[in-house]
């Protein structure tokens, strides 16, 4: 069974129904089955001021984002959903096939996706950044990979404060 | 000497000594600027959730190093996992002894792999122990009315 969580760091229930037009505070999908690397990743991320729902494993984002197959029950899916932060390694479905999947999908594939792992290993990289992957980072994150991660969000996030800045490579 | 300032400089040596003798690397202090009046207790909370994650995946191991047919593949997705989580807290001595397991792992090598996992045991309690008394000393500086120093 898939397993799911929806932590929105913001106070509202909103989480599932979306931003306002106004609304500028970005919010990221971050998968992974750890938990532990889950809480961090999460806690980096709302340091930030993003928003953020997690999802314990591949499927589960999948059904956050309304793509799993034969999926009948949409009222759990989040939308507005600016970036997906997904590690690499995980069970049953990995973030390399979830990579995929989004990319496969013309309901979500412009969404920005970025694959995190804590292992370097050239191959690996190459194959997600082929696949569509916006970068890749190793873990552990820190809270300066997480602003670098700002100038790859789609424009509906608003980068109102960063004008000028420049992703640097892939 | 006020008390603040004593337990101050008590938590500064020992934070010191910890990172001399590789305890703890800087990605810990990463950890501790995501602390805020938010997220009063994330360090505490992330480190408690990491010994209750290693206590599984150490169990798990010793299990799979029992059986009479070792999965050794199974036995390193453990470990991977172990020093994935360890990296997170700058556990910097429980990570590298989870860069030679995976060694043994992929040697195959049950008797190393056994050494390991003693060793991991014994460098994850140590851990366990020293970050218990580091969070005492933060909650004395607390309690006596004082700021836990920004950790470098």
């Amino acid at each position: 069974m898939a397993a799911v969580s929806a932590s929105p760091s913001s106070s509202s229930a909103a989480a599932s129904m979306g931003l306002d037009s106004g609304d500028k505070v970005p919010h990221v999908l971050a998968v992974d089955d750890s938990f532990v690397d889950r809480k961090i990743i999460e806690r980096l991320l709302t340091h930030s001021a993003w928003k953020v729902t997690t999802a314990e494993n591949a499927h589960g984002a999948l059904e956050l984002l309304g793509l799993a197959d034969g999926q009948q029950n949409f009222s759990n899916t989040v939308s507005n959903v600016n970036m997906i932060i997904t590690d690499y390694c995980m069970l049953g479905m990995t973030g390399y096939e979830l990579l995929k999947k989004i990319k496969e999908s013309p309901k979500v594939k412009q969404i920005p996706v970025i694959v995190v792992s804590s292992e370097n290993i050239p191959t690996r990289i190459e194959k997600c950044l082929e696949e569509g992957a916006e970068e890749f980072l190793l873990k552990p994150l820190r809270l300066s990979d997480v602003k670098k991660l700002r100038c790859h969000l789609t424009s509906n996030a608003g980068n109102s404060s960063d004008e000028g800045l420049i992703c640097v490579g892939r | 000497m006020d008390a603040v300032t004593q337990w101050q400089k008590q938590w500064f040596d020992y934070t010191q000594s910890l990172r001399r003798e590789g305890f703890l690397d800087d990605q810990f202090a990463q950890l501790k600027k995501l602390q805020d009046e938010s997220s009063p207790d994330f360090v505490v909370e992330v480190v408690s959730l990491f010994f209750q994650d290693s206590e599984k995946l150490l169990s798990n191991m010793g299990r799979a190093l029992e059986q009479n047919v070792v999965n050794f593949k199974q036995v390193d997705a453990y470990v991977h996992q172990f020093k994935g989580s360890s990296a997170w807290i700058g556990a910097l001595r429980l990570k590298n002894v989870c860069i030679n397991f995976r060694n043994s792992c992929e040697a195959q090598n049950l008797e190393g792999c056994l050494r390991c996992l003693q060793q991991v045991q014994q460098e994850s309690s140590a851990l366990k122990s020293k970050l218990e008394y580091l969070f005492m000393l933060e909650q004395q500086i607390v309690a006596a009315g004082g700021s836990i120093p920004i950790m470098e």
